[in-house]
């Protein structure tokens, strides 16, 4: 009985920590690419590691906290169109090569020694290099506070303050995307996704329209990045393509063009795979399976439920199958 | 490319398959047995840190100064708290130590450990300050010399251009090329007859690695051995997710959208079976110290000529059946247009199944000569080269054989001769790059139709 208890602590500690908010946020702009406008973008880490990089630097170099935002913002932005403009002209799957293409140079150039003093190379940069402006923004009161068995300091690296804001920016990011998608805006987006000739027949510019989402979901995607690397630190490796296909896992588990999707995916996502990991960990002997395996295990099943999913269930949990078309 | 005459009778792709085999393996045999390799007794992967939620590790190889691996040496990471933990180089240099606490460790070698007449180099610096987070790997060099005291300038070293030096990656360059065709020529293929970009033929390069791995040096089969069963395996893992996999979906009529996540998914669940079963350590096909051979100043080793030579044979033997067989000009008809194909009596999909075994094959026997050339196999290995082969491909034009094997020339030069002008740390990056800039200005790539691209 208090293994379940426990279990079912470290599980709602998991679900509810900074990094699964940040998940959470980058799924909502993939969502935006992927799920209403139908771009088949798999270089979204790359959005998250430039805003986190963005931000970072900035802070280091003394910029105040909204400013080294917006730094973030802007490197995104800029991202975007140097990676939309020629590309989205081009058939979906070219679209695919190249965002996972820029985000492997994005994350090279990053690691690479001679950026050192900018970027710290494959070291990455230390939390406390850029997170004290953020912290000091807090209103909170030092100490510490226990609800229930969520026992944080209020302010610290990996406190009550960061969760609350993680997830206040997931709340107004869902808000943003259930009003978009009820407006002419997302109608249009989700028209290009079904038929782009008919949309264009129509007098619309397919184009610029594509480009604003690749706009809009990777500013969203570099917000995620600096709310990821805020309780840590920020490392190149670990903002690689794999974190790309971990948050197209999550997005199709919650139900891509949905708007509570993204977030009941990610939360999901890193709660199954915590458990799976600790209930063979618990039950399957080391001989048979060592506590290292079992992390891989979990993972193996992550990439056999990705394949489930994609086949059997496209719309996810939470999505409608007659809407979500794959059409590319 | 109008194929396929009127009236053929279905093609018997499966005598034209074993001969293709039979081929194949012949061609192997002869390249092999011109050698003769020691592989040594079983050499275990191991046991190095592997992170995880809790765990992060700080890693990096220890080589002396005339290259080879420096064993034994004491490396000690200090964390914020003050507590010690401490890693000793393996036989191949590499140390790793666990830590369980994100935050900045004083990394520090311990002089008395190294070998006798070796010594640290730019001692000032023995104490790193090395950022941590958990679930993720941090690394720091530690160069060694031959005198005391020495003092290593890394920029200024190893980028004055020389011919000499320019022939070298070259020949590098062209080693690499000819590697990467040999997987590059059957995802070129899978694609010209599916439409589908397989995200998991990367993975398919390192099964072939760790699989002669573990026939050469696990199980102690002569490396020749190994790498035919290796070939035959990877081939028939080929069949298998043609039969099991990719047929059954093409019939419930996935779009390739979703095929290509479905790739994905394979492509991860593999990546950690791989880890699973081999751990994260790199492991080494051969084990004996490869002999090299200098041509006019170019020094390369004795596999890496054979492996070269292997893959040509291997590359005009594909070109050959292309062009010359009956099976070869099918599978250029369904390339070309299924639904034709298909009315002119070509069986469709035994053609795609042949299609995927071939493309299995040769990626396996990619890996395995990837695997000698490079010194070695991990689980990231065709992670790491799934791009480089999506570049070469996608240059050459998607979905033509000949346009693959050119590409991946390309991208195999571009790879080793960036090392020329920039540092080693963007050799990928610059090919990647290329890759962004053909896309934009010819997205059909060198010889890819103008219709390819929608």
């Amino acid at each position: 009985m208090d293994y379940i208890v426990s279990l079912f602590q470290s599980l709602t500690i998991q679900a509810l920590a900074p990094t699964t908010a940040a998940f959470a946020i980058a799924a909502i702009g993939l969502n935006i690419h992927f799920g209403f406008a139908g771009l088949l973008n798999i270089g979204q880490a790359a959005f998250l590691l430039l805003g986190a990089y963005g931000f970072a630097i900035a802070t280091e170099r003394g910029v105040p906290i909204f400013g080294a935002v917006l730094v973030a913002l802007v490197i995104a932005l800029l991202f975007a169109l140097i990676l939309g403009l020629p590309t989205l002209k081009l058939r979906g799957d070219y679209l695919a090569i190249v965002t996972i293409s820029a985000a492997e140079i994005i994350r090279m150039v990053g690691r690479s020694s001679i950026l050192t003093d900018l970027t710290g190379g494959s070291n990455g940069i230390t939390g406390n290099s850029y997170n004290a402006p953020f912290n000091a923004l807090s209103p909170l009161p030092n100490g510490t506070t226990i609800i229930l068995w969520f026992d944080y300091d209020n302010n610290g690296v990996n406190g009550w303050w960061i969760r609350i804001v993680g997830w206040g920016l997931v709340a107004v990011f869902s808000l943003l995307v259930w009003a978009l998608s009820r407006s002419p805006w997302g109608r249009l987006l989700k028209g290009i996704r079904e038929d782009e000739d008919a949309v264009r027949s129509l007098g619309k510019n397919v184009y610029s329209y594509k480009l604003q989402a690749l706009i809009l979901g990777g500013l969203i995607g570099a917000v995620a990045g600096i709310v990821y690397v805020l309780p840590s630190s920020v490392q190149p490796d670990g903002l690689g393509r794999s974190t790309t296909f971990f948050i197209y896992t999550a997005l199709l588990l919650g139900g891509a063009a949905t708007v509570f999707g993204p977030v009941l995916g990610a939360i999901l996502f890193f709660v199954m795979r915590l458990l799976i990991q600790s209930l063979a960990q618990t039950f399957i002997p080391s001989q048979i399976m060592g506590s290292q395996q079992a992390v891989q295990f979990s993972y193996i099943l992550v990439g056999a439920a990705l394949m489930c999913l994609i086949i059997f269930r496209p719309q996810g949990i939470l999505g409608n199958k007659r809407e979500l078309a794959f059409s590319v | 490319m109008i194929l396929a005459p009127t009236n053929t009778p279905p093609v018997r792709t499966h005598r034209s398959l074993v001969l293709l085999a039979a081929t194949l393996l012949l061609a192997l045999l002869a390249s092999f047995s011109s050698l003769a390799f020691g592989v040594g007794a079983a050499h275990a992967a191991t046991t190095a840190c592997v992170t995880d939620a809790t765990t992060a590790c700080i890693q990096g190889t220890l080589l002396r100064s005339d290259g080879k691996p420096a064993t034994g040496v004491t490396i000690s990471a200090k964390s914020p708290t003050g507590t010690s933990i401490s890693g000793v180089t393996d036989g191949s240099g590499r140390w790793s130590i666990p830590v369980k606490s994100n935050g900045t460790f004083t990394v520090t070698l311990d002089e008395k450990s190294l070998p006798s007449g070796q010594y640290l180099a730019n001692e000032k610096t023995n104490d790193r300050q090395v950022s941590v987070t958990l679930g993720s790997s941090a690394g720091t060099i530690f160069q060694l010399s031959t005198t005391k005291g020495a003092v290593i300038d890394n920029n200024s070293t190893g980028n004055d251009f020389s011919f000499q030096r320019l022939a070298q990656q070259a020949a590098s360059g062209l080693r690499l090329g000819l590697l990467l065709a040999l997987a590059a020529i059957g995802l070129s293929l899978v694609y010209g007859t599916t439409g589908l970009q397989s995200f998991a033929h990367g993975e398919q390069v390192t099964l072939g690695g760790l699989l002669a791995y573990t026939f050469a040096n696990v199980l102690g089969l002569p490396l020749i051995l190994a790498a035919v069963i290796t070939v035959v395996i990877s081939a028939a893992t080929g069949f298998f997710q043609d039969q099991l996999i990719w047929k059954p979906l093409r019939k419930k009529g996935l779009s390739l959208t979703q095929l290509m996540i479905v790739t994905i998914g394979l492509s991860i669940a593999l990546q950690y079976a791989f880890q699973y079963f081999y751990g994260a350590a790199t492991v080494r096909i051969s084990i004996a110290n490869p002999k090299t051979v200098d041509i006019g100043g170019v020094v390369l080793t004795v596999q890496s000529y054979v492996a070269m030579g292997i893959s040509v044979v291997v590359l005009v033997l594909s070109g050959l059946f292309l062009l010359k067989t009956r099976t070869g000009r099918a599978t250029r008809a369904v390339s070309d247009n299924p639904a034709l194909a298909a009315a002119s009596g070509i069986d469709v999909d035994r053609i795609i199944r042949l299609v995927w075994t071939i493309a299995a094959g040769l990626a396996g026997l990619s890996g395995v000569m990837l695997g000698l050339v490079l010194n070695g196999v991990n689980w990231e290995l065709g992670l790491q080269i799934l791009l480089l082969i999506f570049a070469a491909v996608t240059l050459g034009g998607l979905g033509t054989a000949f346009g693959a094997l050119i590409g991946s020339l390309i991208v195999g030069m571009i790879v080793e001769l960036t090392n020329l002008v920039l540092p080693g740390d963007f050799k990928y990056a610059t090919a990647l790059f290329i890759l962004i800039i053909i896309l934009m200005f010819r997205p059909q790539g060198i010889f890819g139709r103008r219709e390819r691209i929608g």
